[in-house]
C-alpha cells in the first residue's frame, strides 16, 4: 500500500545569554560538571526564580522572525515530571500563554517553496545532563547541573511536513534563521540544537491522521533524517501486516540506529500544568514589538532573493552565500569595497573561500583574508593571470600578506607593474607576428620565443611564470 | 521587671542606653529559656554560641560608639521553615532533617544587617501545613496558657515561645494564618503585611501565591518596629513589591481622620465560639467610643475561600514540594536503590508526614489530567471573586474587623483525625491570603478558662500603616497584651 | 465524589510517594470527605469570572543578563545524600 508520512517537528534551541534564566551562573558550555550552579539553578529549598531579561527578548525576536502572532499577555506554566536532572521536579515552560503562536516558516525543496506552519515558540528552562557510567556493571549514574537552567527555546511546527527532504529543508532553514538573529548559536555537537519528531502514515488520499509516534533524543539532523526513514519502514511494515500503530513515545538510539519505545511508566505523562506563581506574568505591547523588529536583520530567504536580483548570480550560489550569515556578510563588504565584479567574487567564495575554511576547520569572522584582501586579489589578478592568483591566495592564507605585497616580493618584483608589462607583450607580440601566429596553430615552442624576447626587452626583470600567463591569455584571446 | 518580660523596642532601648549588655540579655534569656523551654517545647534549634557572638559584636559596637541598627541587640526567632546560613532549616520534616541551607533569607539578612540576635529555630507543622503544630515531625509545641491545648499553627513554635518571654519576637510565614491564628491562640501581636511586602527569597516555599512573611511580637509597636525592617523591595524575588516602604513607627499613635470599620456579618455567623464573639464585639464598642464609624458589610464569597483555598494551596504545594526526592539534599533512603521511581516514591514516603502527603496528594489530584477546570481553574475564578469583595468593601471602609479564629485554641489531638474540621479552623484568615492583603491579630480578651481571644484587622494591599494604627489605638486602650501566663 | 483506592494509587504514583495499605484508606476516606466540601464551589457560576493566578499586580519582572558568581562546588555536593567525582549520584536511569 501506499502511505502518506506526516511529520511534524518540536526543537529545542539554548538561547544565547551570558547567564541562566533565572540566576546569574554561567551558561557556558563545557565546564566541569556542577561548578556552575547555585541554590536556585539547583532548586533548593526556598529559592525563587527571576527571569533574564535577554532570554525574555531573544525568544520575542525569535517569535517575530517566525512570523508568529505576539500574545500581548505572556505567562509562565509549571510543567511536573519526575527526573533526576530536573532540579525542581518540574520544569518552568509555557503551556496556556506562549509567546508566539501561528507562525510560519517558508522552505524551498527541489526548487519549490513551501510553508510550514509553527504552532508556537515558547520559552522554558533547559534540565541538567546525565552521565551513564561506561564501567560495566555501574548501577548508577551521574548527575551535572551546569545545564540546568540555561534559557531553551521551544519551536512547535504543524504536522506539515510530507517528504524527508522537506523535514530536512525546515531544519536548515530554521537554524539559519536563529544563526542569523543570534539568538542562538546553534551548535549541535554542545546540545544547544535538538529535535524531536511526530510522524505518523497514513493511506495515501485519506483525510484521517494515523497513530503518532514521537521520537525523543534527536542530537543531529542527521539522526532526525535517519528516524524519519527507521519510522516510515517499521511503521509501513506493520500497517502492511494489517497492526496498528501504536501511539506511543519511542527514543532513538544513535548507535545501533533503531528507535526504543520508552518505559510506560515514564511514558504516562501528566504534566499537570498550572500557571508559575513564582514569576509575573509579562505584557508585551506594540511597542516593544516595534522595537524588536528594529533588531531583526534581513532574514535568509529574502537575502538570497536580493542576491540573486541584486547581483545578477544564480540562484543556487546565492543560496550557498546566504546559508551563512557571516558569510553573505563577507560577500557584500567584498562587493562593495570592489564595486565592481560581484560574480567573480561570488565565484572565489563559494570556491576558494569555502574550500580553505572547510578544509581549516574555521569560520569567515576568523578567516585570515579580510575582505579588502581578497578584492585586491581580484583586482590584481588580470595582471598575474588566474593560476597565479590561486597561488597568491594560498599564500596570504599562510602568511596573512596582501596580494601586493606578495607579487612584489615573490621577485616578482618585475609584477610590480603588470600593466607596464601587458604593453611590453603586446608590442613583443606585435614586433612577431609570426610567432604569435605559429602559438595560436600549437607549436609551443613559439611561446619560448616570445618570453625570450620579451626578457630581452626587460632586461631579464620579468617574471617568465606571469609572462606566460599574459601571453596565454593574450593570445587566445586573440585567436579567438 | 525581669529583662526577658520586656518588650523588644523596650530591650533595645535599655541596651543603647546601656543598661544592660546585649550579652547579659542572652544570658539571663538563655536562662529562663532553660526553664520554660522543657514546658512548651517551641524551639526545634537554639543558637546558644551564635547568639552570644552577635551579642558580643553589638555590645562592641556600641562600646566603640558605632552606629547600631533598628533591632540592635533584640533576641529574636525564626520559624524553622525560614533559611539560615550555618543553622539547621528543617521545617520540622524528616526530608529535611539535617539540611543545613548555603544561604540566607533576605529576612535573616536584613534582621542580621539591623543588629538583631537570633536565638534559634522554632516548631511548625511540618511545611507549614496546619492548624495546631500536631503535625511536627518532631515534638509538639504546648500553648503557655494552657499545655493541654495547641499553640496554633503552622508558627506555633514561634507564638508559644513569644507568649512565655523565650524570645522578644519571631518571624514566620503566613499563608492561610498561620502567623494571626497561632498569634491569636497565645495572645500575641501577629501581622502578615500585603503578599510582595516582604520578600519571600528564603522561606521555604508551602504555596507560593498565598505564602507571606509575618512578624510574632509583644506587642503593636514591635510589629511595626520588625516590619520596618524586613519590609521592602527584593530583586531575588520577582513578586517583591516595589512600592515604597512608609514609616511605621513614628506617628503610630495617630489615626488620621473618621475612622470607618467594616463589620462582616460572614464572620460573626454559624461557627464562632460565643465567647470568642462577644470578646470581639466587645472591641468594636471601644472603637466606636473612640470616634470610630462601624459599618455593617457583606463579603458573600468568603464561605467559599476555605474550599477555593484547599485547592489552590494544595495545588501549589504538590509542586513546590516534588523537589524532595533525595538526589540533591534532604533525606535519602537507608533501603537498596536499584530503580529511580522506587527511589523518589520511598524518600517521600519515608521523608514526609501525614498531612503534607495527604495535600500532595489533594494538590496532585486537582491538576492532574481532566480534573484542571473543575479544579484549579475554578477555585482561580473563585478567588478573583473573593477580591472583588474585598475591593468593594474597601471603597467603603479603612478597615475590616472580625474575630481572627472562630474558636480559641483547642486541645491537643482534639480535630487531629479530621482534616476538614481543622481546615474550618481558619476560615477567618484565608481569605486575607487569597486576596493578598495584609492582616494583624491583636489580643482581645480570655476566655473563662484563661486562653487568649484574638481579634483580627484586615487593610487594603499595602495600607500596613493603617491597620498598625488601628490596632495600636486599640492596645493603647487595653491591657490585654501585658498579661502573662503562670508557666510551671 | 468518591475517591477509590485506585485513584488513590493512580495519585500516589504521580505524586511518587510509596503508601500503606492503611494509608490508602484513610487517604481515600479523608479526600472523599474534602473534596465532598470543596463541590460547594459549584453553587458558584463562574463563567464570565476571569481566574486569579497571581496575587500581585506586578508585571514584566526581570533582571539583567549579568553573571553572578556560583557556589562552589564542594558546598554544593556537601549538601547532597550520594556524589561521585563531582556529579550527584542516582540510582541507574535507564531510558
Amino acid at each position: 500500500m501506499k502511505y502518506e508520512v506526516v511529520m511534524g517537528l518540536e526543537t529545542h534551541a539554548e538561547l544565547d545569554t551570558e547567564s541562566k534564566l533565572f540566576c546569574g551562573c554561567s551558561t557556558k558550555f563545557g565546564s566541569e560538571p556542577n561548578t556552575q550552579t547555585c541554590p536556585v539553578c539547583l532548586g533548593l529549598p526556598g529559592v525563587l526564580p527571576v527571569m533574564n531579561k535577554k532570554a525574555f527578548e531573544h525568544s520575542l525576536k525569535a517569535a517575530l522572525s517566525l512570523s508568529c502572532e505576539i500574545s500581548e499577555f505572556t505567562n509562565f506554566d509549571r510543567k511536573s515530571y519526575y527526573y533526576p536532572d530536573l532540579p525542581k521536579n518540574y520544569q518552568t515552560s509555557q503551556n496556556y500563554f506562549n509567546i508566539g503562536n501561528n507562525g510560519y516558516v517558508d522552505i524551498v525543496v527541489k526548487g519549490k517553496e513551501k510553508r510550514i506552519d509553527i504552532h508556537n515558540v515558547h520559552l522554558e528552562e533547559e534540565a541538567g545532563k546525565l552521565v551513564h557510567p561506561e564501567t560495566s556493571g555501574a548501577n548508577y549514574s551521574l548527575v551535572d547541573f551546569n545545564r540546568a537552567g540555561v534559557p531553551l527555546l521551544e519551536i512547535v511546527t504543524q504536522p506539515d511536513m510530507r517528504s524527508v527532504e522537506e523535514v530536512e529543508s525546515y531544519m536548515q532553514t530554521l537554524r539559519n534563521i536563529l544563526l542569523y538573529i543570534g539568538v542562538s548559536d546553534c551548535k549541535m555537537q554542545e546540545g544547544s540544537l535538538r529535535f524531536e519528531a511526530s510522524i505518523s502514515l497514513r493511506e495515501e488520499g485519506s483525510n484521517v491522521l494515523g497513530n503518532r509516534v514521537e521520537i525523543k533524543n534527536l542530537n543531529s539532523m542527521k539522526a532526525v533524517l535517519k528516524v524519519i526513514a527507521y519510522e516510515i519502514s517499521r511503521q509501513s511494515s506493520l500497517l502492511d501486516k494489517g497492526e496498528d500503530v501504536l501511539m506511543e513515545t519511542r527514543l532513538w538510539d544513535d548507535v545501533d540506529s533503531v528507535s526504543r519505545r520508552m518505559r510506560s511508566k515514564e511514558e504516562a505523562h501528566d504534566y499537570r500544568y498550572f500557571p508559575e506563581p513564582d514569576l509575573v506574568p509579562v505584557w508585551i505591547d506594540q511597542e516593544w514589538i516595534d522595537e524588536t523588529r528594529t533588531t531583526i536583520p534581513e532574514l535568509p530567504v529574502s537575502k538570497r532573493q536580493r542576491f540573486v536580483n541584486e547581483y545578477t548570480i544564480s540562484d543556487y550560489d546565492a543560496g550557498i552565500l546566504t546559508d551563512d550569515k557571516l558569510l553573505a556578510d563577507y560577500f557584500e563588504e567584498c562587493v562593495g569595497l570592489s564595486q565592481d565584479s560581484p560574480k567573480e567574487l561570488s565565484n572565489w567564495i563559494i570556491n576558494d573561500v569555502l574550500r580553505e575554511l572547510n578544509e581549516r576547520k574555521t569560520n569567515v569572522q576568523d578567516f585570515i583574508v579580510s575582505p579588502k584582501m581578497l578584492v585586491d586579489l581580484v583586482k590584481i589578478k588580470p595582471a598575474i593571470g588566474s593560476s597565479i592568483a590561486k597561488d597568491v591566495f594560498v599564500e596570504m592564507i599562510n602568511t596573512g600578506k596582501t596580494a601586493p605585497s606578495i607579487v612584489k616580493e615573490k621577485s616578482l618584483t618585475q609584477m610590480g607593474d603588470v600593466s607596464e608589462l601587458n604593453d611590453i607583450v603586446a608590442k613583443v607580440i606585435d614586433e612577431n607576428p609570426k610567432a604569435a601566429e605559429d602559438y595560436g596553430k600549437g607549436k609551443k615552442s613559439a611561446l619560448t620565443f616570445l618570453i625570450g624576447q620579451t626578457m630581452k626587452v626587460t632586461k631579464g626583470k620579468a617574471n617568465p611564470k606571469i609572462l606566460t600567463e599574459i601571453f596565454k591569455e593574450k593570445l587566445s584571446a586573440g585567436s579567438k | 521587671m525581669l529583662s526577658h518580660e520586656l518588650s523588644a523596642n523596650q530591650i533595645k532601648e535599655k541596651i543603647i542606653k546601656r543598661e544592660i549588655t546585649a550579652q547579659e540579655v542572652i544570658e539571663e534569656l538563655f536562662e529562663w529559656i532553660n526553664l520554660k523551654e522543657p514546658l512548651i517545647k517551641a524551639y526545634l534549634c537554639l543558637d546558644r554560641d551564635g547568639a552570644f557572638l552577635k551579642a558580643k559584636e553589638v555590645d562592641k559596637k556600641l562600646d566603640n560608639g558605632d552606629k547600631v541598627g533598628l533591632l540592635a541587640g533584640v533576641p529574636v526567632a525564626l520559624k524553622d521553615n525560614i533559611c539560615t546560613v550555618d543553622i539547621k532549616t528543617t521545617c520540622a520534616s524528616k526530608i529535611l532533617e539535617d539540611f543545613i541551607p548555603p544561604y540566607d533569607a533576605f529576612v535573616v539578612k536584613r534582621i542580621k544587617e539591623e543588629d538583631a540576635i537570633i536565638i534559634g529555630k522554632t516548631n511548625l507543622d511540618e511545611f507549614a501545613m496546619g492548624s495546631s503544630n500536631e503535625n511536627s515531625a518532631f515534638h509538639v509545641t504546648r500553648n503557655p496558657w494552657n499545655t493541654d491545648c495547641i499553640p496554633g499553627g503552622s508558627g506555633g513554635g514561634s507564638a508559644a515561645a513569644v507568649t512565655a518571654d523565650t524570645v522578644f519576637m519571631a518571624l514566620g510565614s503566613d499563608t492561610g494564618g498561620s502567623v494571626r491564628q497561632p498569634s491569636a491562640f497565645c495572645g500575641n501581636v501577629g501581622c502578615k503585611p500585603t503578599y510582595g511586602r516582604v520578600s519571600r527569597y528564603g522561606l521555604v516555599a508551602f504555596a507560593s501565591s498565598l505564602d507571606q512573611i509575618g512578624s510574632v511580637t509583644k506587642d503593636v509597636y514591635d510589629a511595626a518596629l520588625l516590619l520596618q525592617v524586613v519590609s521592602g523591595h527584593d530583586g531575588f524575588d520577582s513578586t517583591s513589591a516595589t512600592v515604597g516602604v512608609p514609616d511605621y513607627i513614628s506617628d503610630i499613635n495617630n489615626v488620621d481622620g473618621n475612622l470607618k470599620i467594616g463589620v462582616p456579618k460572614e464572620f460573626f455567623g454559624e461557627g464562632l465560639n460565643s465567647e470568642v464573639g462577644s470578646a470581639v464585639m466587645n472591641a468594636l464598642e471601644i472603637y466606636k467610643k473612640n470616634g470610630a464609624e462601624l459599618i455593617d458589610l457583606s463579603l458573600p464569597h468568603c464561605g467559599y475561600a476555605v474550599a477555593t483555598y484547599y485547592i489552590i494551596a494544595t495545588a501549589e504545594a504538590s509542586s513546590n514540594l516534588a523537589r524532595y526526592d533525595g538526589v540533591r539534599y534532604g533525606h535519602r533512603s537507608q533501603l537498596s536503590e536499584d530503580n529511580i521511581i522506587d527511589m523518589y516514591s520511598r524518600v517521600r514516603a519515608e521523608g514526609f508526614g501525614s498531612e503534607v502527603k495527604r495535600r500532595i496528594l489533594l494538590g496532585n489530584y486537582v491538576l492532574s489530567s481532566g480534573f484542571y477546570e473543575d479544579y484549579y481553574l475554578k477555585a482561580s475564578k473563585v478567588r478573583n471573586l473573593i477580591r472583588n469583595d474585598f475591593e468593594d468593601a474597601f471603597k467603603k471602609v479603612d478597615c475590616i474587623i472580625s474575630p481572627t479564629c472562630p474558636t480559641p485554641a483547642f486541645r491537643i489531638g482534639e480535630k487531629i483525625t479530621d482534616p476538614l474540621q481543622m481546615y474550618l479552623s481558619d476560615i477567618y484568615t484565608i481569605p486575607a491570603n487569597l486576596v493578598g492583603i495584609p492582616g494583624i491579630s491583636v489580643p482581645c480578651g480570655f476566655t473563662n478558662t484563661g486562653l487568649p481571644i484574638g481579634m483580627q484587622i484586615l487593610g487594603k494591599h499595602f495600607d500596613e500603616r493603617k491597620i498598625l494604627k488601628v490596632a495600636k489605638l486599640f492596645e493603647n486602650g487595653t491591657d490585654f497584651h501585658l498579661k502573662k501566663p503562670e508557666l510551671n | 465524589m468518591d475517591i477509590s483506592v485506585k485513584e488513590i494509587e493512580h495519585i500516589a504514583d504521580l505524586s511518587r510517594i510509596t503508601l500503606t495499605v492503611d494509608e490508602k484508606n484513610t487517604f481515600a476516606k479523608q479526600l472523599t470527605n474534602i473534596l465532598g466540601y470543596i463541590e460547594k464551589l459549584n453553587e458558584l457560576d463562574t463563567d464570565e469570572v476571569q481566574p486569579m493566578a497571581y496575587a500581585t499586580f506586578l508585571k514584566n519582572v526581570f533582571r539583567e543578563d549579568k553573571l553572578k558568581s556560583s557556589f562552589s562546588r564542594q558546598e554544593i555536593l556537601e549538601l547532597s545524600p550520594s556524589s561521585a567525582n563531582g556529579f550527584f549520584k542516582v540510582p541507574k536511569v535507564i531510558e
